[in-house]
């Protein structure tokens, strides 16, 4: 019992205790050491940066631009990729045609084709969010094409013993199945829509997070390039935690949900 | 190929229909049917010309090796597999359409499966409701309905545990409580106490017998165990493997309900050791 609340709290005590250590170290061996606090600064003075950041009205705008080009890019992502995932698991020959086509896409470094985005969408959110969407697709998309054709032939059974209607099929079983698939697929896909918006913003345009990294290193204000950091971070991690939260909303019976709420006493 | 009558099947037994409760109707009809798979260029003779009459109200069960074609016949009697030829009627009417199932047919049927196949994202009441809910039955009636049938097969504490919290037996059970939730005319079973302790299976199989008569539905029980074969069953139908084709045929003879004690008794014993012999031979 002891043992098991432990362990319950260790990744919310540990986590950060061992963060505090990692900074206390590197101001202490930055501060010792001399370093040019160009080249690495101290977290104190990341800190104060950060809080003199946050005070701007400027950052903030920077900061929802990119949260709203994540948010888009995002949401189209998840529709386009719940839609092709689908329509590939049920029709056989598209799957068989375009399978290849998809992987072949996901495999090869996408991100290279960023400048390419910029070129046809413009210099503004436009071409961002068309970035955030494509990199996000793919996970989502094949995630979700796996999941239709992982519906158990058992479950499949029993809604044929039932004389189930396509409709109740699709409610009470493929839906469900489906979705720890789909959210495994968003979990990867958040990820690599805040890379992809952030990597549009480093490119072109005079917005966003990404944008605010490129101009603090232009104006050699480290400090300031890491309070960035710690934002986008922040950002980041905000994203994901929607994603968990949803997964344990939606789909509390799974494995990957279950497992994490430590049952055994 | 002959009917194989109830009487000359089984030569040990007195006057075939005088325990069975309505001998004259029948309630099932297999007729020649056969079913070959084909995986490239494997074929496998899983029915040969399988042909029975079950009564209604009649339990029946099946055993045979394993591989010998059971949970093949049991799928066809379903509506989840096609027969390569001959088809299945129930109340006289054919369950196969060319290789459609005829959808009035299945409404009357109860299936368990090998495999508890329980929803993973319902609980223990929304699983064995879920007949009901594709039904149109409304949500406190189901729930209700639902609930009783947990109890009846004795897991009343778990009416809201999902299945990866329950035993494989537990979840056996469900599977069981969720084929009799439509209050089927017939009901198919395909091993299904097969995950539980020597008790329990006890408790259950009286428990089986006691529905079977009070409901009148017609079982058909597929079994690895002859001591269970023979208990529940008014007739024991004995698979042979490669073609799968019924060996044998043995009316039990005894009246049903049975106590347990009736496995103590000679007839019983007597029973076990013929099919014992006729599975090894
Ligand atoms: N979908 C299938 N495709 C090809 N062969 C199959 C298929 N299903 C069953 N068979 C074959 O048919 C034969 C009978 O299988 P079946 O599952 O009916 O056996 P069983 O009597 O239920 O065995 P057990 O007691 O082990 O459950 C086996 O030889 C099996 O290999
Ligand atoms: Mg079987």
């Amino acid at each position: 019992m002891r043992n098991s609340t432990l362990q319950k709290y260790l990744s919310w005590i540990g986590a950060p205790a061992v963060i505090v250590l990692l900074c206390l170290i590197w101001e202490v061996s930055v501060r010792v050491m001399e370093v040019s606090t160009l080249i690495l600064p101290p977290p104190s003075m990341i800190g104060n940066r950060l809080i003199e950041l946050v005070q701007e009205s400027d950052t903030w705008n920077h900061t929802m631009t990119t949260v709203t080009e994540v948010v888009i890019g995002f949401t189209l992502a998840v529709l386009l990729g719940v839609f092709f995932g689908v329509l590939l698991g049920k029709i056989v020959w598209l799957e068989l045609t375009l399978r290849p086509v998809f992987v072949l896409l996901y495999i090869i470094p996408n991100i290279a084709f960023v400048p390419l985005f910029v070129i046809w969408f413009g210099f503004g959110m436009g071409s961002k969010i068309v970035i955030a969407t494509v990199l996000a697709f793919f996970p989502i998309m094949l995630n979700v094409l796996l999941g239709v054709k992982s519906v158990d032939p058992g479950h499949r059974d029993v809604m044929s013993s039932l004389n189930a209607t396509k409709a109740q099929r699709f409610s009470n079983l493929e839906v469900r199945s489906v979705m720890p698939y789909l959210l495994a697929g968003m979990e990867t896909g958040v990820v690599l829509a805040v890379i992809g918006a952030i990597v549009g913003e480093y490119l072109g345009g005079n917005e966003g997070l990404g944008y605010l990294i490129v101009r603090t290193l232009n104006q050699m204000d480290a400090p300031g390039l890491f309070a960035v950091i710690v934002i986008l971070s922040v950002v980041g991690l905000i994203f994901y935690g929607m994603v968990f939260l949803l997964k344990r909303f939606l789909i509390p019976w799974h494995e990957s949900v279950y497992a994490s709420r430590g049952v055994s006493v | 190929m002959t009917q194989p009558s109830q009487a000359s099947a089984n030569p040990g037994s007195s006057v075939a229909g005088d325990f069975r409760p309505s001998p004259s109707r029948v309630k099932i009809s297999i007729d020649g049917v056969s079913k070959t798979f084909q995986v490239k260029k494997q074929r496998t003779e899983a029915l040969k010309d399988i042909n029975l009459q079950i009564a209604e109200g009649e339990t029946v069960s099946l055993i045979g090796r394993s591989g010998c074609g059971k949970s093949t016949l049991l799928r066809v009697m379903a509506g989840l597999l096609p027969p390569s030829s001959g088809n299945i009627l129930v109340n006289g009417s054919p369950l196969w359409r060319r290789s459609q199932v005829d959808t009035s047919v299945i409404e009357q049927l109860g299936v368990v499966f090998q495999e508890a196949n329980l929803f993973p994202w319902f609980d223990v009441t929304d699983n064995i409701a879920l007949p009901l809910k594709l039904r149109g039955v409304n949500k406190t009636e189901r729930r209700k309905r639902a609930r009783e049938l947990a109890d009846l097969v004795g897991l009343g504490g778990f009416f809201n545990s999902y299945p990866r919290e329950l035993s494989g037996g537990m979840r056996q059970r469900v599977a069981i409580a969720r084929a009799l939730s439509r209050g089927p005319e017939l009901l198919l079973m395909d091993e299904p106490f097969g995950a539980l302790d020597a008790m329990t299976r006890e408790k259950m199989n009286l428990e089986l017998q006691r529905i079977s008569l009070a409901t009148q539905v017609t079982v058909v029980f597929v079994t690895h165990d002859i001591s269970e074969a023979v208990f529940l069953g008014d007739r024991v139908i004995q698979l042979s493997p490669r073609p799968g084709r019924i060996e044998e045929i043995t009316d039990v003879g005894i009246a049903r309900p049975r106590s347990v004690d009736v496995q103590t008794t000679p007839a019983f014993g007597e029973r076990i050791r013929k099919l014992r012999d006729a599975l090894e031979g």
